[in-house]
Parts: structure tokens; sequence; C-alpha cells
């Protein structure tokens, strides 16, 4: 390659048509997959006209419902993404013995192990758990928004951006080649010279600015906008979790955006902080990165406690069982999730006391986690259990959790963590904990809450199907794992010279498949129920014969959520009401005040990613003008005033109205 | 859950972890097996009654108790906080004492249950460098040195004094003893013994790059007198381990073969951890040194040395340069490591 | 439960609350959690300056570099941008706009002089040898310090906008919660200043 002129340097940076993979038949069979289906996409939005209605129902809403739903389609659409890298990731281990060096050299594998793990803590799961609680919280306490609804929409682009970024890395360049928390000295510019760090360290960053907003926002949300008379031990145990995670986010957050500015200052600046050389300190990133760390896997797993004991109570027909010990048990975790980091790496040689302070602290953390599986247990007791999608996909959890639980505590103990740590046994323990736990509590979440959001059910039958599979598809996938890690088989090997192995990595590749057809099953059941949507419609708002306030409005709920804010004054406030026969009142409706749409968040969110672009391909000038830009666009925005409208009483008696002789008509 | 039978049908693969063939690895067996049981206590129950509930109070079963208003009872939240509390002060007691006992740092006090070590044993030292993408052994006591290879005669106790030339690693014999890190500019130990002869694995179990997937190598048990027979076979290598050779050997490279040293220069375990293996740059202990006396003040500044160092490992070519910290004193001429007159000899050993 | 006698003095009605619910407003309480997350920010600079801060490479330590009297005159700047936007906040109280904006501008003068001298000090700093690539120290300490002055320059820059805009739109409600938001963020980086000011410079010098 000749060296490139001054010119195309300056206006190109790194950046070089040698950046697209064309040379990789892999990647170019998926682009071109991604670009059909991408065009097909588009075109169908053209025919339909709906353009418009997307750009500004959608795109541009800060309704914090349509935000919720944008979150879930991300989570969705990446969980795509994330499972691609898993299932290749266990065809390479399948068949990569011996002779065989499997279909992935080491270049291409390292990067999907490492874009496996990045996509899905923070682009599947983050998103997930955040668009549950951005459409369920403020339903739950009966506001009319989130605190902040501008900021709400930013953060959601801002995750996105992220998102895209991440995306754009296999198409443009690579990505990290590091494991997916990167540490230095590997991730430092002398191990890892090209753009896949900076990929990994831009996209980030921006996603995290989204991730803090957004928890800053629900904080608020929950401790200012309850309805009257909902005190903090009246709140449904989903919103105590909800609080308990947006107080993680941002307690955690800022520790990730620190240590991840200063692992870019060593790859920009050539700063010293992680590097051997010149009194640098790699252990000091790795303890900062799991400071962050620890408290991430709470801030993930927290709000699908918090699904799980909503849906054990709904479907067992009976109040939670120990709803204060619920709530302590969630603030002590919360609490001490702060104090366990080390954990992570005891193998770093921190010395025995060191080591065991922050084993026991772990294993404490078991107790409160133990008092809550008791807790969804005895509400079980004495109820009347109806086994419906969202009911499955608990009992499921309770049933893999536990193991997953048990695995945990075994490798809190530090000696029998150093025979263990990074094996598969440690991968197998996380996927059963975070599979187990957080994706089967998100299906949970949304087969219990997609009638409230689309008027109606999804179809049990294909629900059903996804659930099976994906049990019985991660016990195949993983099981075999843990066996591995007793066989001393350490996590990240892209090529096995022993043959008895192989085995096992076939049986989890077959199990991969299962949950492959679990996921595709999902999808199936979304376009069933779409399909089907006359037959599962849901009238009432109140499908389930549901507890708390979410289900006292109709199903889709009108963009104000309520007409008039709900007086609470028992736990399950909607339950209470129910049960003492309130009136829902039918006249006497006033202007509500609401906030107006905006295209600011995704023109800020936009020139960010932009910014973020130029600086992972070193386009300095980009760079500057994008980062000047958003300071001007950010101005600008604070020069709009006129940023609310009110919502006619004439306008909310019609729809209420409306309401009023849809459920006529169910009783009649 | 349906794959645990089948676990135990295919029993004969090689569970190295529950059966190791070392004293360290053994007790590291134990606490898991300990600690599992211990969990089980409360887990096996848990999930009993979990599918006794679910059936039990399943929606068509209208003889079942309903009480849709019960909801708090104060014994059976003291049992359900109690219990778990009480298996985990359990288990951190014995998680206390086995960190303690089992701490890498922590020379042995017995070579397996039934012995103790002898005083008049001395014990294995071996320095272990984790380098792109191998490993290498130096035998300080025999002034010999081997790459992917390492012996030790069985029931002796070894002390591995471990670091890395570039990245984080992690060094794992999974039949011996638990990992411990090594990493760049930093020295862990780990204290072992191996009670079987035998071939056994070691690997990296902290991805480190491009490499990782083979930095694997041959840890051999042998008795003392096939060991001090190894000994003597390294010694015959013709090649000497020195400054000018071991930067050969840093530069990155993959399954590399086994390769012996039969001279080693004297200190260079100690020159690599303290990143001065290259005689022109600053011993991190010199620079330490100064530090702690604040600094080579404003003259300081002039004491980098820019080298043009294009590492091979780098995907795409850097003409970037990377800096360090000159050296201030005259390296004194190398010196080759001759055996310790009081090398121990493992065949005599009884 | 107690619930069942409740039915009686809860009316049906009671359920909902009939006018419009004003919820509380939360820009504060969000104004402060985003600085306690700020504050992590620079709680782990601190942190990674507590660790690598005696790592000098060889080179220069702070003894060598640091000059008390210009950081006490820099010091001295922040402090008073402080008082002086004390004052803006009590004319805004008396409603008085041309005096808050007089204040501003001087706090914005004290916080341009501020971010000047650390500008002078860098610049000097590197010109000297001593830049950020030279140890972990001075990459530390650049960075903390740095961080600190990008928060005032984006101060500034946010204190000339919130000016024009209350020009422009008068103390109406918004630009006073705005201002109010201002006047946390600048106090609180008089705070990490002090911070600053004792554990690098002072500590630094007469350690």
């Amino acid at each position: 390659m000749q060296e490139r002129s001054e010119l195309m340097q300056t206006l190109f940076g790194r950046l070089t048509l040698e950046a697209i993979p064309y040379h990789e038949p892999i990647l170019i069979w998926t682009f071109v997959a991604t670009a059909i289906l991408g065009m097909s996409l588009l075109a169908y939005i053209t025919r339909k006209r709906a353009w418009g209605t997307l750009w500004n129902d959608w795109f541009c809403s800060i309704d914090h419902k349509k935000i919720g739903v944008m979150y879930m389609i991300l989570g969705i659409v990446m969980l795509l993404r994330g499972f691609a890298d898993a299932i290749m990731m266990r065809a390479q281990q399948a068949f990569a013995f011996g002779d065989s060096m499997g279909y992935l050299p080491p270049h291409h594998y390292d990067q999907i192990f490492t874009a496996h793990g990045v996509i899905m803590i923070f682009f599947v799961a983050m998103p997930f758990v955040t668009g549950l609680m951005n459409y369920v919280v403020p339903l739950q306490i009966g506001a009319r928004d989130v605190a902040f609804p501008f900021l709400n929409n930013f953060s959601f682009w801002m995750t996105t951006a992220g998102a895209i970024l991440v995306m754009m890395s296999l198409f443009v360049g690579e990505f990290a080649q590091t494991g997916w928390l990167a540490y230095p000295p590997l991730s430092g510019i002398d191990y890892s010279p090209s753009v896949g760090v900076d990929y990994y360290i831009w996209a980030l960053q921006i996603a995290g600015v989204g991730t803090l907003l957004s928890g800053v926002n629900l904080l608020v949300t929950i401790v200012k906008m309850r309805a009257p008379g909902m005190t903090l031990m009246k709140m449904p145990v989903f919103t105590w979790t909800a609080l308990c995670t947006n107080v993680l986010i941002v307690a955690a957050f800022p520790v990730l955006t620190a240590v991840l500015g200063l692992l870019s200052l060593d790859r920009y600046v050539g700063t010293n902080f992680f590097t051997n050389d010149f009194g640098g300190n790699a252990m000091m990133y790795v303890n900062l990165i799991w400071i962050w760390g620890h408290p991430e896997v709470y801030i993930l797993i927290l709000p699908l406690f918090g699904v799980f004991s909503e849906v054990v109570s709904t479907f067992s027909g009976k109040r939670l069982f120990g709803y204060t010990s619920m709530v302590y048990a969630t603030v002590v975790i919360t609490i001490l999730s702060y104090l366990v980091w080390l954990h992570h790496f005891f193998t770093m040689g921190s010395g025995a006391s060191v080591n065991s302070f922050f084993g026991i602290t772990t294993m404490i953390i078991s107790i409160p986690t133990g008092a809550k599986m008791f807790n969804w247990l005895f509400t079980m007791y004495r109820g009347r259990i109806k086994f419906d999608v969202p009911m499955l996909w608990t009992m499921g959890f309770m049933f893999t959790f536990v193991i997953g639980g048990m695995t945990g505590v075994l490798l809190a103990v530090p000696p029998a963590d150093f025979v263990l740590h990074n094996s598969l046994f440690l991968i197998a323990h996380f996927h059963n904990v975070i599979i187990g736990g957080v994706v089967f509590g998100v299906f949970a979440g949304i087969n219990y809450w997609f009638p409230k959001v689309a008027g109606f059910k999804l179809d049990e039958y294909w629900g059903k199907v996804s659930f099976w599979f994906w049990l019985v598809g991660f016990w195949v996938a993983f099981a075999p794992l843990y066996v591995l890690g007793l066989m001393g088989v350490t996590r990240r090997v892209s090529h096995f010279e022993d043959m008895s192995l192989q085995i096992w990595f076939q049986i989890a590749a077959v199990g991969a498949v299962l949950i492959g057809i679990g996921i595709l099953a999902f999808l199936v059941q979304i376009f069933v129920s779409i399909r089907r949507r006359e037959s599962l419609r849901d009238e009432t708002g109140d499908p389930w014969n549901g507890r708390t306030l979410e289900w006292a409005t109709s199903s889709p709920p009108p963009a104000y959520n309520f007409a008039f804010t709900p007086r609470v004054h028992d736990q399950d406030a909607w339950y209470d009401m129910k049960r003492r026969g309130h009136q829902r009142p039918t006249s006497g409706f006033v202007d509500i005040h609401m906030p107006k749409n905006t295209a600011a968040g995704i023109v800020l969110a936009g020139i960010s990613m932009l910014c973020g672009f130029a600086l992972i391909w070193h386009i300095w000038w980009l760079a500057a003008a994008s980062f000047f830009g958003l300071i001007a666009a950010t101005i600008i925005h604070t020069f709009n005033y006129d940023r609310d409208y009110h919502i006619h009483a004439d306008e909310v008696t019609s729809v209420e109205d409306q309401r009023t002789r849809q459920l006529a008509a169910q009783q009649g | 859950m349906l794959l645990f039978p089948l676990v135990f049908l295919l029993a004969g693969c090689d569970w190295v972890v529950l059966r190791p063939s070392g004293d360290i690895a053994m007790q590291q067996r134990d606490l898991i097996v300990v600690s599992t049981i211990l969990m089980l206590l409360i887990v096996l129950p848990v999930m009993a009654l979990t599918a006794l509930f679910a059936w039990r109070y399943r929606q068509s079963n209208k003889e079942a108790n309903y009480d849709p208003e019960w909801h708090h009872s104060t014994q059976l939240e003291l049992v359900i906080w109690s219990a778990p509390l009480l298996i985990i002060i359990a288990l951190g007691a014995v998680t206390w004492i086995a960190t303690h006992t089992l701490d890498p740092f922590r020379p042995l006090d017995r070579i397996d249950a039934q012995r103790p070590v002898q005083a008049d044993v001395k014990p294995l030292k071996v320095q272990v460098v984790a380098m792109d993408w191998k490993w290498l052994f130096i035998y300080p006591d025999y002034g010999i040195a081997s790459v992917n290879e390492m012996a030790a005669p069985v029931d002796v106790p070894i002390e591995f004094s471990i670091t890395a030339s570039t990245v984080m690693n992690s060094f794992f014999i999974p039949a011996l003893a638990g990992q411990i890190y090594a990493m760049p500019a930093m020295e862990t130990k780990l204290h072992a013994v191996i009670n079987k002869a035998g071939d056994y694995e070691g690997f990296s179990a902290n991805y480190s790059g491009h490499g990782f997937s083979h930095m694997r190598f041959r840890f051999a048990g042998m008795s003392g007198a096939d060991f001090d027979g190894w000994v003597a076979k390294v010694r015959e290598a013709k090649d000497p381990l020195n400054r000018e050779e071991y930067q050969r050997l840093d530069q990155p490279s993959e399954r590399v073969p086994v390769r012996h040293y039969g001279s080693i220069m004297a200190g260079l375990f100690d020159a690599v951890v303290n990143l001065c293996v290259d005689p022109n740059k600053m011993c991190m202990r010199d620079m330490m040194a100064i530090d702690a006396r604040g600094g080579l003040g404003m003259a300081g500044v002039y004491n980098v040395s820019r080298l043009a160092y294009d590492r091979p490992r780098s995907q795409v070519s850097r003409a970037q340069a990377e800096a360090f910290v000159l050296s201030l004193c005259q390296v004194g001429p190398e010196v080759m490591l001759s055996a310790a007159a009081d090398a121990p000899m493992y065949g005599l050993l009884r | 439960m107690s619930a069942h006698t409740a039915d009686t003095t809860f009316p049906p009605d009671s359920f909902y609350d009939t006018g419009e619910h004003h919820p509380q407003n939360g820009t504060m309480l969000g104004f402060w959690l985003y600085l306690m997350s700020d504050c992590l920010i620079f709680a782990v600079l601190f942190a990674m300056y507590g660790v690598v801060g005696a790592n000098y490479a060889a080179g220069p330590g702070p003894k060598d570099l640091f000059d008390l009297g210009l950081v006490a005159v820099n010091t001295a700047m922040l402090l008073l941008s402080s008082i002086t936007y004390g004052f803006a906040m009590l004319e805004m109280a008396r409603g008085r706009q041309n005096a808050v904006l007089g204040w501003l501008a001087i706090t914005g003068l004290f916080g341009l002089a501020f971010v000047g001298l650390e500008i002078y000090e860098f610049a000097h700093l590197i010109h000297e040898g001593a830049g950020p690539q030279r140890s972990a120290f001075l990459s530390a300490f650049f960075a903390l310090v740095g961080t600190h002055g990008l928060h005032v320059s984006f101060g500034i820059v946010w204190l000339v906008v919130l000016m024009i805009q209350v020009r422009k739109m008068g103390l109406t409600e918004p630009n006073r919660r705005r201002l109010a938001c201002l006047s946390l963020f600048w106090h609180f980086l008089d705070v990490i200043w002090i911070g600053v000011f004792t554990f690098v410079y002072l500590m630094g010098v007469l350690r």
C-alpha cells in the first residue's frame, strides 16, 4: 500500500477503502442480507407513506410509552445481532478441533466474542430493562409522563447511536478483540492499535450518556411524581426495583464514563494511566471497571425481580407475600452491590484477607436474594395460580435462577474461584443468571404488559413454544459448559486440540439452535398476534385482573395516561379500587398540560454519533466540527421556550366517552 | 437439568478439576464439593417447594385453600431470612479459613493430606514468564530454562514466581493448583505440589490476544530421578538465554515448539519483572526508588528515549515510536548463571 | 386487613384527584443527581491521582512543577467568582434584571481569568517537557485539573447563553430555574477545586 496523500489523510483520517472487509465472505453476505432487509423495510415504509407518522409520532415523540416501545424494539433488533454472534461462536467451537481450524480465524472470532458481550449487556439487556421501566413506571405511579420527557427521548437516541456505532464496526473497520471489558494493556494503543477498541469506547460513551440521563430522569420521576397517597411503602414492587436500579445507574455509570475516558486518553493522547511503563497501573482499570461492572449486573436483574413480583402476585390472584421484606431485600442488594467488585478478580493476588472479605460480602447478597425467592414462593402458597405465559416464564426463572445463584456463591469462594475463574463454568454461571433471570424476566414482562401497550394479548400457543424452546435450549446449551468448566476448559478459545471435548461443544451448539428457535417463535408470536389482534383484543384495560395502577387505564392508554390522577390508599392500588367499587369519573374533565414533541433529541444524538465516528477514524476536522456543532445545537435547543401544550377538555371528554362506551359494551 | 444424568454416563472424560493430581487443587476440589452440599441444603427444598406449590395451588385445583389476603407471617419471615443466613455463616467461616490456608502466596506446610513438608526438602523454584504467546520457565537454581515445557518432581513443594512480558495472562495448571494472574511489571506467587507423576496440561486462562488459544504447555510431574535426568538433558542444550535471545523470544509467535536453554543470564527474571531486559531501559525498581525520593526534578524530563519500534503484533503498521525512560547507570556485563552448588537433587529424595 | 372498615371513610369518588394534579417540579432534584454523578467522575480521577500520583517515572514531581503563588491567585479567582454568582442570585430574588446581568458578567470574567491562568500553567508545563505523557503522575494531574477546567469552561459558555436569555426573556420562571441550576453547578466546581487545591497542589508541594 503506497503512502496516502496528505490531503486524503486530513480528509479521511485512518479511514481507507481497506477498512471495508470485502475480502471476508461472511461479512459480505451479512451485509447483503442486511442491505436487502433494510431496503425492503424502507420501501415498505415508503409504500405505506408512513415516514411522516414515523418521524412525527415516534422518532420525535417524548411520550414515555412510545419511547418505551422503541427501547424494546431496539432490544429485539440487537438481540438478533447478539444471538448471531453467539451461534457463530458455538459453531466455531463445535468444529474447531484438531486439524480443523473451524471457519473463523482468531482475528474474527475474537471480535465476535467481544461484540457478543458488549451487545448483549449494553444494547440488549439495557434497552429491554430501560424500555420496561420507561413504559411501566409512570403508569404504575399514576403520572402523566416522566419528569424530563425531552431528556427521555434524547437518552433513547443516544443509546441507539451507540448501538449503530457497534453495528457500523461490522462493515467499516473492525470491532475490539479484547473481551467485553477491554482490559489494558491489551486494549492499550500498543497492543490494539487499530479502530476496534475505539469503536468500543465511543459506542459505550455515547450510549452511557443516554443511560445516565435516563437514570436521573426515572429517579426524579419516581421520587417526585407519584400519585397523591402513594407513599414509598405503597409503591408497587416493580417501581421499587426501578427506583433502586436507577440509583445504581446514577451511582455506577459515571465510573464507567471516567474509566473509559482515561483509557481513551491513553490511546489518543499518550498518557500513562494503564500502560506498563512510566508508572501506569493497569490493575486500577480492572478495579474501576468492575466498580461499575458489578452494580451493572444488579441494574439488569433488579427490575426483573420486580417484574416477577408483579407477575407472581397477579397470576396467583393474591397479595405479594412479605412486601416489606421484599423492599428491604432490594435496598440491601442495592447497597451491597458496591462492596463486592473484587470477586471478579480474586486471581489477581490481592491477599487472603482482602479476598475473603469480598468473597463473604458476595455471599451475603445471596441472603436477601434468597429471601426474595421465598417471598415469591409463599406468594404462590394459598393462591389460585393461572399458568399464562408470563407465569410460565416466572416458573422457568425460579427453577433456573436458583442453580445460577448457587454456582455464583460457589464462585464467590476464592480458592474455588482459583480453579473456576475464566473457565466455561463461569460462562455457564453468568448466562444462567442473565438468561435465567434477565431474559426470562424480559419475556415475562413483554407477555405481561403487551396487552397494555398494544390493546391485544400475545398469542398463547406461540408464547408457550417460545418459552419451552428457550428453557430447554438454555439447559442444553449451558449444562455442557458447566461440565467443560469442571474439565478445566477456559473461555475465549477458538481452537482445541483435545478431541474428547468436542461432544460437549456439539451438544452446546444444539442448545444454541434450540434457543434460536425460541427467538424465532417469539417473533412468530408477535406476528401471529398482530394478525389475530381482533380475537385477542383487550377491551377492559385489565386483561389479567391486575393489581397496580397501569391496569386502571385503557389499553393502550391515552396520551395523557389518566384523565384524573388516581388517589392511592393501599399498596395494590388498582386492586383496592376494584374491591371497594370505585366509580370511574365520566364527566368534569379539565385541560391537561402536556409536553410537545421535538426533533432535538434525534438531532443531538445524530451529531454525537458523527463525532464518535470521526474520533474513531481520526478524522479530526469532522470531530471538531461535530463537537462544536453539538454545542451549538444544544444552545439553540435551550432557546426554545415553547415546549408544552394543553389537551383541551373537549378532547379529553371525547376520548373518555369512547372509553365509557367501550366499557359499557363489555358489561352489556 | 435433564443433562445431569447424561453427565455421569460420560464420566470417562477427564474431569480434571474434580480429579486433580496436586494437593492444592485437591483441597480446592474438596472446597467446591463442601460448598455445593451446603448450598444444596437450601436450594433443593426451594426447588421442591416451588414445584409443590405450583402444582398444589394451580387454578384447576379447587380443593386447595385460597386466601387472597394472606401476605404476612412473622414466623415465616424469620425462617426465610435466617435459613440463608445460617448457611452463609457456615459457608463464610469455611471461606475465611480456606482462603487463608489456600492463599497462593503462602508456602506449603503439607505434601498431601497425610504428609507434612519435611524440613530438609528445599522447594523447587520456578520463575514463569507469560509471553506473546508462549510460556518461559526459568529454573534459577539450575541455571536452565525451557519454553512451553515444565517439569517438576512429585511430592516436592514448588514455588512459582510469575510475571508477564506484555499483557495480562493467567497461569493455570488445573491438575496442580488454581490459577493466578501473570501481569507485566508485577510478580505473583504460587505454591503448589504435584502428587502423581504424569503429563498434564497448562495454559493461559486469561485472554491475551491473537495467539491465546494455543498458549499451552506441557507440565510433567516426574519421579525425583527422572527430574534430575530432565535437568541434565536441558543443561545439554547449547543455546544460552541472554538479553539478546530473550528479546528475540519476546517477539510475538504462536504454537512455539518446546525449546531448552542450557544456560541463562543471571538476574534475567528480575530484569523481566522490572521491564529492563533492554539494558537501555531504566529498571522499575530504580525508577520507584527515585520516585520515592521525589523524582529526578526537571532534569528528568529529558531522560526519555524514543525508539522506532514496530511491533509485529500491530495489525496496522504503525510508525509511532514507543518511548521509555533511559537507564541512568551503566549496566554491567552479562553474567551467565551457573548452577548453584547446593541445587537440590531430588533423585536422592525418599 | 383494616381496609374493609375503611370503606366508609373513603367514598367512591375519593379515588381520583379531580383537579389538575401538579406534581412538584423535579428539575432541582434532577440537577442535583446529575451533579452527584459528576462528582463520581471526579472521585475516580481523584482515586487515580491518589494511586499513581507519586509515580513520577524518574521525572519531575510536584515540588519541581507547581507554582503555589500562581495557584493561589487562581483559587482566589474561582472563589471570588462563586461569591459574585451569589450576589447575582440575591439580585435575582429581588427581581433586578440588570444587576443580575452585571454580577453574572463579573462572575464570567473571574471564570475566564481562572481558565486563562490554568491554560497558561498547562502550556508552561508542556513547554518544559512535563506534559501528560511524561509520567503517570502527570497524566493523572492533567486529567484531574483539566477535567475541572473543562467544566469551568462549559460553565462560562452556559453563563453567556443564560445572560443572553435573561436579556431576551427577562427573569421568567424557566430562566430563574436555569440560573439556580448554573448556580449549583458553579458552586459545585468550587468545592471540587478546593479538593484539587488541597490534595494536588498543597499536599504535593508541602509534603
